[in-house]
């Protein structure tokens, strides 16, 4: 696809629109209107600043690409929202220019949709069942779901219109969360809301967890989730930063000696996978997540100001196919490297990273080495990586899960020479609090374990989001951080 | 935010400090360490080791060398002053056990800070404690008082003579390892030390315990900057140790990954504030 500047894009859909009579749409008369492109900064630009890359619909957009909504009776799309937002309802006020009612729709079944709008893979969810995008036989064409949710959103917070939930008379039940990402934050708001005192604590120095220190700020500005958790204060919530459960203070403690009456884990996974070959302690090494917290927590782009150091290297390798991987291909480029390789051993339709995400780092030049795995990290006399020693792939039969499997070819070993890599493969459970509490159930991958009221094996104690799904999605842990709530509602009225 | 209740000045560079921060200061054990930031906005998260703690007070004592930035940066503070943030107690705790015979705890330089609490948690087991502490001359020697009472016996070596044995401290370890039969060796110091301290005991089969102090970002096993090779094995230094085996450590490995950034090259060839073709706006 070409880039067309936002003007343009622009100017299209202020023309378009005055076409348009909002009264006589059909069927027929919808699916003409033609899908609205996210407008976005130039590559060429973008590669040098560390700014947000979709700059979000225009006014005319919005309401175009709302009116592509064909309202349908049974909503399909709904059924593809993990938290069940009530999709149609939320697009027929946008189309409206009704902003104000259209988030507040959304917001009846999700807090941050500033940070959803933007990170959602939308094409896997509310988009995969979408009528438009059956009819088409394109899921990328069917109404831009997540668009539309962003521009409400960020609607609401230019225009000074967020407004600070009602909270519910004190009931004295005092809730301890651990872990301030979005599966914290969320259960936090339903708790706080019905009353409740609630404590959020967090490890780290700063509020949001990995979308503050694993996800760019190109693609979510750390200023939105700032603003989300503002609200939250506003609302009551306490925060406490630079506590890490478990060794601060043990977790039965926050109970036993703290006097809780609940806590909800939402600890997420934070623990890097490595491929275990051969080299990979050498310098220039890093996991995806020292490379994106240096960026992103520790501002080590900012070379004038920050005091956090990040590995300039000219030539540099990812491996992995998902967003983690895409967005320390995106952030390296930006640090200064010349050139940047995802190197992932199936084929693209097989990534699991956001279709956006991969056309992004195609346009700021990203190379893709499908069908590619590193065997063995090279390093020079010094210890410093010097290269890679790849294997070559083709795709055999489909295995359990349907994906056709990527079968090594014998004897295919190539190098790639470069002066650092970034093993990008997700994470798996910290051990930190299961290692502290003997009596919480966890399954062989350190995952803990919940039953359907996400309550864990120890009493008034609950957990959820990615230390309970494993590595999954901010929708997810939200819906997670939600259920969670309200069974620990429940328990405390009981 | 963490006040500053004390200050002392060790030497030219190495200070002393007490800070409030009571739920550490209540779970913390020998081994153990915190993450601190000078100030938040645009600080390094720097580890360093609970030198010691105060219960009742609710407080904890880091010992730490000005080094680079951020260690400057928190030697200037004073006494009332804060620190922006103070994470721990990181890491596991020193593994305290009776011997029948002596255990040699070897502290170098700013490594004799770590030492302490473990010098006096041996000898509160009822530990025979030998100690070795070095540093390259008389005025760069610390905590020499607090090192003799918990210790049965102390030798002082510098490297100009200065005080104590005109020695590294690997020769009376050498010495020990022969004539007394010590039941563990505990090292720390700069990772060149430790890594001889472990070459100079493993003839003995003497068991070598040693403190990395590799860079760290989380400290709670998140980054995977910490990692060491241990035997076959990589180990998250924060989570993992910091103490492990000294006979397994790599420590070339460990001593080149320090040094990660310091060829960082001068030139500025980050992108960002470039313009679209690469070149100054
Ligand atoms: C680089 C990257 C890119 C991603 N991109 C996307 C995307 O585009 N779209 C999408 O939907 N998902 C994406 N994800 C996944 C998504 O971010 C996670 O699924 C989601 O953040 C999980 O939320 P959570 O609340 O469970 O945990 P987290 O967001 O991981 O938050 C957990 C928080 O708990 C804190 N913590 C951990 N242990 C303790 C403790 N013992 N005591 C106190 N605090 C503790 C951590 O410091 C952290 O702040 C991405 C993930 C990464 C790493
Ligand atoms: C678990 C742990 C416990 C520690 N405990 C202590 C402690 O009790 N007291 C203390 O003074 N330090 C301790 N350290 C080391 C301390 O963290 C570093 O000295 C500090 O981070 C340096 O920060 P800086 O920004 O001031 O210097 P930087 O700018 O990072 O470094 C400046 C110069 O110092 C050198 N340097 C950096 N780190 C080290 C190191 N670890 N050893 C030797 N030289 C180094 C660099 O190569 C460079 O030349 C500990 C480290 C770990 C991992
Ligand atoms: S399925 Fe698509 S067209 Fe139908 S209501 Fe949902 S968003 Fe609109
Ligand atoms: S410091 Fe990050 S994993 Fe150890």
């Amino acid at each position: 696809m070409e880039y067309v500047s936002p003007d343009v894009l622009a100017k299209e859909a202020d023309e378009l629109i005055k076409t348009i009579d909002p009264s006589a749409l059909n069927p027929k008369s919808r699916r003409a209107i033609p899908l609205q492109e996210m407008p976005s900064q130039d590559p060429l630009v973008r590669r040098n600043n560390m700014e947000e890359v979709a700059l979000g619909y225009t006014e005319s957009q919005v309401k175009l690409e709302a009116m592509r909504c064909l309202q349908c009776k049974n909503a399909p799309c709904i059924s593809g929202c993990p938290v069940s937002i009530n999709i149609p309802g939320f697009i027929a006020a946008a189309a409206e220019g009704d902003f104000e009612k259209s988030i507040g729709i959304i917001k009846e079944s999700s807090s941050l949709p500033a940070i959803c709008g933007r990170v959602c893979p939308q094409e896997t969810q509310c988009m995969a069942t979408c009528t438009v995008g059956k009819a088409e036989k394109d899921v990328m064409r069917s109404v831009q779901i997540g668009r539309i949710e962003r521009y409400v959103a960020d609607w609401e917070r230019e225009n000074d219109k967020i407004q600070v939930p009602e909270v519910a008379p004190s009931t004295g039940k005092r809730v301890a969360i651990v872990g301030s990402g979005p599966s914290g934050l969320s259960a936090a708001f339903d708790l706080r809301k019905e009353g409740h005192d609630v404590t959020v604590y967090e490890a780290f120095h700063k509020n949001g967890g990995v979308t503050v220190y694993g996800i760019p700020e190109f693609r979510l500005p750390k200023k939105i989730v700032e603003i989300e958790i503002d609200t939250l204060v506003k609302m009551g919530v306490k925060i406490v930063t630079n506590f890490l459960v478990g060794k601060t203070r043990k977790l039965t403690d926050l109970l036993e000696k703290d006097g809780f009456d609940a806590v909800y884990i939402a600890a997420g996974a934070g623990l890097p996978k490595f491929m275990g070959i051969e080299g990979e302690n050498l310098v220039g090494v890093f996991s995806a997540n020292e490379y994106l917290t240096r960026s992103n927590l520790m501002k080590a782009y900012d070379t004038a100001n920050s005091r956090t150091p990040i590995y300039h290297a000219k030539k540099v390798a990812i491996f992995g196919g998902g967003n983690v991987a895409m967005d320390a291909a995106r952030t390296a480029k930006r640090i200064g490297a010349e050139e940047v390789h995802v190197v992932y051993r199936r084929t693209e339709a097989e990534m699991p990273a956001r279709v956006e995400e991969v056309h992004h780092a195609k346009e700021e030049g990203i190379i893709f080495d499908f069908l590619t795995n590193p065997v063995k990290i090279l390093g020079d006399e010094n210890g410093r990586v010097k290269g890679i020693e790849c294997l070559k792939y083709e795709l055999g039969e489909p295995d359990d899960s349907g994906r056709r499997r990527p079968v090594p070819i014998e004897g295919s070993n190539f190098i790639i020479d470069l002066d650092a890599c970034i093993p990008s493969l997700g994470n798996n459970a910290n051990p930190i609090l299961s290692n502290s509490t003997p009596d919480l159930e966890v399954n062989k991958w350190g995952n803990i374990v919940v039953d359907e009221n996400n309550k864990t094996s120890i009493d008034r104690i609950y957990a959820g989001g990615d230390i309970v799904l494993g590595a999954a999605t901010v929708i997810l842990a939200m819906g997670q951080g939600r259920h969670a709530a309200e069974s620990i509602n429940k328990l405390l009225k009981a | 935010m963490n006040k500053i209740i004390r200050k002392i000045q060790l030497s030219d560079d190495v200070f002393q400090m007490e800070i409030e921060a009571p739920l550490i200061a209540e779970e913390r054990k020998a081994g153990q360490f915190i993450i601190l930031i000078v100030s938040e906005e645009f600080g390094e998260r720097i580890p360093l080791t609970i030198a010691g703690a105060d219960e009742e007070k609710g407080t904890i004592t880091i010992i730490f060398q000005a080094v680079g930035d951020s260690t400057k940066e928190l030697g200037k503070k004073s006494e009332g002053d804060y620190i922006d943030s103070l994470l721990g107690p990181l890491g596991k705790a020193t593994h305290i056990v009776k011997y029948d015979k002596p255990v040699v705890c070897v502290g170098g330089g700013i490594g004799v800070a770590p030492l302490r609490p473990i010098v006096e948690a041996f000898k509160k087991a009822g530990n025979e404690v030998i100690s070795i502490i070095g540093a390259r001359n008389k005025d760069l020697l610390i905590l020499e008082d607090e090192i003799r009472a918990y210790s049965d016996e102390v030798i002082i070596c510098t490297d100009d003579g200065s005080y104590g044995r005109k020695d590294l401290v690997t020769a009376p370890l050498k010495e020990i390892c022969e004539s007394r039969d010590p039941a563990e060796v505990v090292a720390i110091g700069p990772p060149v030390m430790m890594k001889f301290c472990a070459l100079t005991t493993k003839p003995y089969k003497v068991k070598t315990t040693v403190s990395l102090n590799t860079i760290m970002i989380d400290g709670t096993g998140m980054c995977g900057g910490c990692r060491v090779t241990v035997g076959d094995e990589t180990k998250f230094v924060c989570v993992d140790g910091p103490e492990f085996d000294g006979h397994l450590v790599d420590f070339d490995n460990m001593i080149n990954r320090l040094n990660t950034y310091k060829h960082q090259e001068e030139e500025h060839n980050c992108r960002i504030g470039l313009d679209s073709k690469g070149g100054e706006k």
